[in-house]
């Protein structure tokens, strides 16, 4: 009889126990507040969350919830039309944009601020400049450059001597930008780089790596980390990378960064997109280490809008972190 | 309290429901795999049938699904890696579980043998990313100290990481099937004058073999199919290993690392759902195997 009663009482609780996640759902729905979407590259997602953070006070009926997971997370999500906005840090691929206008989906491009891509390597390794071909080599598919000494370096720590390559996972829009910068569209990447799933990641093991290279947004670049200046082929001028070299386009591997939206973006998605590409919110970007999308001044700290001028220059002998941040810094000072 | 039509009472009611309830769970593990068979097949069939050559996929280490000249499927390279990861669980898992399951089914009694029991459950408990964790930071500067390595993420990392998450699973169905030797035939042995060892090596051992090796190939299933712990310890690094150094990639790996991030019905999802049906395969052959094996000792002993 009891064990009768326990299978009632089963039975009697299924449904209630099923029944749960709807209701929290309807309540979810019927709560005032409107939700924009907000996903994609990994090199953006710092700053997008800054937006959506500082955004709060602008119209607190609009919650912006932000994911990252790399541009080809936001693009797949802009295909399937999971997201209201798709950041990415590259364009999307005509591939792509099909799939979405298959989709019912017209992807529209917003440019929202420019980024240089950093070169890391281990504070204690002696290089200072590197040009894009040694990267090349390095990075590329038959590459020539396998161990440190192939580029006449020798790494204090790293007794090796192998030159351990570190990249992003393929659909990160950072490995596509760095292959179409650097490789070129005709060529792949060599197979057995170590392939870290964020930015994050590369700095962290790069950082714990005196055999090490990797390459992220600058944004990433941490006190650990040392960056050698791109240089042109002949290593005349070496071009450190910076929000200023970025904006002026003297370094060769700064890139775009995207905001997408499917069509003419409407109401609370426009609002927001417009107050993005605003004064206040470029000065956000700007103070994340991205360069702006236009040139705006935010109070004191105007990097963006006076690049300075003698940073070429002065790049050369291949600055730390720190002293190459203190330049940019100074001339608005 | 004779059978008649007319008994059809509450109990006659609840008899029932429970009967179709049971049948529903009984059946329903059939139900689910054949239902994912049919999901994952689906999702890869396109590109098996337009895009795959299998030439390339099983000899080739270029994996390059996001290439925008020249897209490759090779697997070779994946495959190797998470046969490289098993293979070294294996060698780590298997002299650890066998002899826990000596000590725990022969030698231990009592209390002992109890605390030992639940002990080795709870490790069979903890989840796989705090394995991958443990890889992460205690066994990459260890290693990187101990061999003097630039990456300690490799396939010694993540062998002993999974060797060790597959220990405790082969500790309990190897127990089980030295437990399943008749107490008669140690008692033969020990009255024909053997030693406790030669009882349990001449004897218990060659009886439980089926079950032993089912325990192990059950663990190899698990080995193939870890993702999280072996995800975070491998190095994801496309690679033919040559040394337990190297940095790899399993097959779990890639699908966790790409699947997120590719549009739904691209080739390349379709790719990444052709490893699953490659894995699902590979593992479902192997707990098949296991599960014959098993089967084999059953039929021996009436």
């Amino acid at each position: 009889m009891r064990k009768t009663l326990m299978l009632i009482a089963l039975v009697a609780i299924l449904p209630v126990a099923c029944g749960r996640p709807a209701d929290q759902g309807q309540a979810g729905d019927s709560s005032s507040r409107k939700v924009i979407q907000n996903k994609g590259s990994d090199t953006l997602v710092n700053v997008a969350q800054a937006w959506a953070e500082a955004y709060k006070e602008v119209n607190p009926e609009v919650a912006v919830a932000v994911s990252g997971g790399g541009s080809g997370t936001g693009i797949s999500a802009m295909i399937n039309g999971t997201v209201d906005l798709a950041n990415a840090s590259r364009k999307m691929k005509d591939k792509e944009l099909e799939q979405a206008r298959a989709n019912g989906h017209d992807p529209l491009e917003h440019v929202v601020g420019f980024d240089a891509l950093a070169v890391f390597v281990h504070p204690d390794n002696p290089m200072d400049a590197i040009s894009l071909a040694q990267l090349a080599e390095i990075y590329g598919e038959g590459g020539t450059a396998a161990k440190w000494s192939d580029l006449g370096v020798q790494v204090p720590g790293c007794d090796s001597d192998e030159i351990v390559v570190v990249s992003r996972q393929n659909n990160s829009g950072t490995y596509v930008y760095f292959q179409e910068a650097v490789l070129g569209k005709q060529r792949d990447f060599r197979l057995g780089t170590r392939d870290m799933h964020g930015s994050k990641d590369v700095v962290d093991l790069v950082e714990h790596t005196p055999c090490a290279i990797g390459y992220s947004g600058l944004a990433y670049a941490g006190e650990h980390v040392k960056m050698p200046c791109i240089s042109s082929p002949d290593g005349a001028d070496c071009v450190a990378p910076s929000v200023a070299t970025a904006v002026d386009g003297t370094y060769p591997i700064a890139r775009p960064l995207f905001m997408y939206t499917s069509g003419e973006p409407q109401g609370i998605v426009k609002d927001y997109l417009d107050w993005v590409l605003s004064d206040v919110g470029q000065c956000i970007i700007v103070e994340k280490g991205y360069a702006p999308a236009k040139p705006v001044s935010c109070g004191g700290d105007a990097a963006a809008e006076a690049p300075a001028e003698d940073a070429e220059g002065e790049m050369t002998e291949g600055e730390t972190t720190e002293s190459s941040e203190a330049d940019s810094a100074d001339p608005q000072g | 309290m004779s059978h008649s039509a007319d008994r059809r009472d509450a109990a006659w009611w609840v008899d029932r429901a429970v009967q179709s309830l049971v049948f529903v769970g009984g059946i329903s593990g059939i139900l689910f795999i054949i239902g994912i068979f049919i999901f994952i097949s689906k999702e890869g069939y396109g590109f098996i049938v337009s895009t795959l050559d299998f030439g390339e996929f099983f000899a080739s280490p270029r994996w390059r699904p996001t290439s925008s000249h020249n897209p490759t499927y090779g697997a070779l390279a994946l495959i190797a890696g998470t046969a490289s990861v098993t293979g070294l669980a294996m060698i780590v898992a298997v002299p650890f579980s066998l002899g826990a399951a000596i000590y725990i089914g022969e030698f231990a009694t009592g209390k002992t043998r109890e605390y030992l029991k639940v002990l080795v459950e709870m490790l069979a408990a903890i989840p796989s990313v705090v394995w991958g964790f443990i890889g992460l930071s205690i066994m990459n500067p260890l290693i990187i100290e101990l061999f003097n390595v630039p990456v300690g993420l490799n396939v010694l990392n993540s062998g002993i990481i999974l060797g060790l998450m597959a220990a405790p699973i082969m500790t309990t169905l190897a127990e089980d099937a030295l437990k399943a030797v008749p107490d008669t035939y140690r008692e033969a042995a020990e009255a024909l004058g053997a030693t406790r060892w030669q009882v349990i090596f001449r004897v218990v051992l060659p009886a439980a073999k089926n079950g032993l090796v089912a325990a192990i190939l059950l663990g190899v299933g698990r080995g193939f199919g870890e993702t999280m712990a072996v995800l975070m310890a491998s190095g994801h690094s496309i690679n033919l290993p040559t040394s337990p150094f190297d940095s790899v990639r399993a097959l779990t790996a890639t699908i966790a690392a790409e699947l997120g991030e590719t549009a739904a019905g691209s080739e390349h999802y379709q790719a990444l759902f052709t490893l699953g049906i490659f894995l699902f395969i590979v593992t479902f052959v192997i707990n098949l195997t296991a599960d014959l094996v098993v089967r084999g000792v059953r039929k021996q002993r009436p």
